[in-house]
């Protein structure tokens, strides 16, 4: 099926996913909409932070926003109509929606552009929102890696799917918790902005490899059992065995980009410690990385 | 960070940053020769019990992190100038060598999460399999026995390093 051309009885059939795959329903729009909103918003304030930092905000943070954003508008566009098969189509779009675009957006450092332009009172919201205890406990890797993979666990493990073919409601929230987990998990991982007593590289990527595992063996588990997952039968087997693999090797390509993420932040770090090392003899007695870690200090752009 | 690594330590984390890099590769080209090119092994295989799924996860999560890190550990020592580069091509033979052995005996005969392949006689398969991981694994002890050889006395991490930096105390001035 094409953009523009009517679509057909058996992808109505399918409410939630199939409007969005047939033509530009109302929220296709809406996520386009947002996201260019999103994208106007990050703009103004690099040049904002231009003229009062005096330094330019780099252009592959702005860049990294303008691609997350973009992931996701197309990723409820209608443009994912070039996917064949309506179980296969949905996993493409989870897979954007919720490991490629969080990473990009994660990667734009948006806490940190705030703090440099916003004014004493958010940056003191800002501050007291990442100090806050109930912050500490959803920004754990462990707490995050529960909610991005143990959701997508419940969805297709449960009715959960079934209901979002038949209520927009749910199939919204879905969405929005499979970004919002997504984008936690990447910043807890991955950082560039600051986060409430991040543990160290090692034990992060233990974290990601346990994730990436049980996501691993999810999609294997989705493909083995095709002929009645997700509950429901919503899909023809031949459709979910499909979809099990994009997300098996689309998980891969996710779980190289964090790693990449999270060694280069570590590579970079090394550099800065040794640095600090020798700059400590000198002058200063403050650990570079202390002061790296705190949530107040934003992370270098 | 270590700022100084002695020549032996310099020489068994090359090899050990290599080792990664090694059984990544070979997790890979197995991925890639024998799942998609071939198609002798099955993307799931109806005989394998659902714990071995999460294992199997677990070990294909773990061999992709593995080449990631291995190259930013290279990377690290790299710069640090205690890459001894034959310690590390020992270490890429014995990681390779690792692997394949590992995915011999654990993976195909102890957890049968896939066989090599499907509807002939395993025998032969198995035994060429498990010969290349011995092969690879001779291959990378002699290499890294003629990494020891080249170290001079006493000496840090021996000529065949790729950056020029001195040895034992680290780079000099970082640390100064």
């Amino acid at each position: 099926m094409t953009p523009g051309t009517a679509p057909d009885p058996a992808v109505l059939a399918h409410a939630g996913h199939g409007t969005t795959a047939a033509a530009w329903g109302p929220d296709a729009v809406a996520a386009a909409l947002l996201a260019a909103a999103l994208v106007a918003g990050y703009v103004l304030a690099a040049r904002q932070h231009g003229r009062r930092v005096l330094r330019p905000w780099p252009g592959h943070r702005t860049g990294a926003w303008v691609t997350g954003c973009a992931l996701v508008a197309v990723a409820l566009s209608p443009v994912l109509a070039v996917v064949p098969g309506d179980a296969s189509r949905h996993m493409v779009q989870h897979l954007l929606v919720g490991m490629l675009a969080p990473l990009a957006l994660v990667l734009a450092a948006p806490v940190t552009l705030l703090l440099r332009v916003a004014t004493p009172g958010v940056r003191r919201v800002v501050g007291g929102v990442l100090a806050a205890r109930p912050v500490h406990v959803l920004s754990h890797p462990v707490t995050a890696a529960v909610l991005h993979v143990g959701g997508v666990a419940v969805l297709y493990l449960t009715p959960l799917y079934a209901l979002t073919t038949r209520s927009t409601a749910a199939h919204v929230a879905v969405h929005v918790h499979v970004l919002a987990a997504g984008y936690l998990f990447a910043w807890a991982l991955a950082g560039p902005d600051p986060a409430p007593r991040r543990p160290g590289t090692a034990t992060r990527l233990v974290v990601l490899v346990v994730a990436g595992g049980a996501h691993a063996a999810l999609a294997k588990l989705l493909y083995a059992h095709a002929d009645r997952l997700p509950p429901g039968a919503v899909h023809p087997p031949g459709d979910v065995e499909v979809a099990a693999q994009w997300m098996y090797y689309g998980g891969d390509v996710a779980e190289v980009l964090l790693a990449v993420a999270v060694l280069a932040a570590w590579y970079r770090a090394g550099a800065r410690r040794a640095g600090g090392t020798a700059r400590r003899v000198t002058a200063s007695s403050v650990p570079a990385t202390a002061a790296a870690r705190s949530p107040g200090a934003p992370a270098t752009g | 960070m270590t700022p100084d690594l002695t020549a032996p330590a310099a020489r068994r984390r090359s090899a050990a940053a290599a080792g990664l890099v090694g059984a990544g590769v070979m997790a890979a080209v197995d991925e890639i020769v024998f799942h998609q090119v071939l198609a002798w092994h099955h993307f799931y295989d109806r005989g394998t019990p659902d714990l071995a799924l999460l294992s199997d996860g677990l070990l294909h999560a773990a061999e992709l992190l593995a080449l990631v890190a291995g190259f930013f550990l290279l990377g690290d020592l790299r710069r640090r100038g205690a890459l001894v580069v034959r310690a590390a091509w020992a270490g890429v033979l014995l990681g390779a060598g690792g692997f394949q052995l590992f995915d011999a005996v654990v993976d195909h005969k102890l957890l049968r999460v896939h066989q090599i392949r499907y509807g002939v006689d395993l025998l032969p398969y198995d035994l060429a399999w498990t010969a290349s991981a011995v092969v690879l694994l001779l291959a990378g002890a002699a290499v890294w026995a003629s990494a020891r050889r080249a170290a001079p006395e006493g000496g840090g991490p021996s000529g065949s390093r790729a950056s020029g930096g001195t040895t034992g105390g680290g780079t000099p001035g970082r640390d100064a």
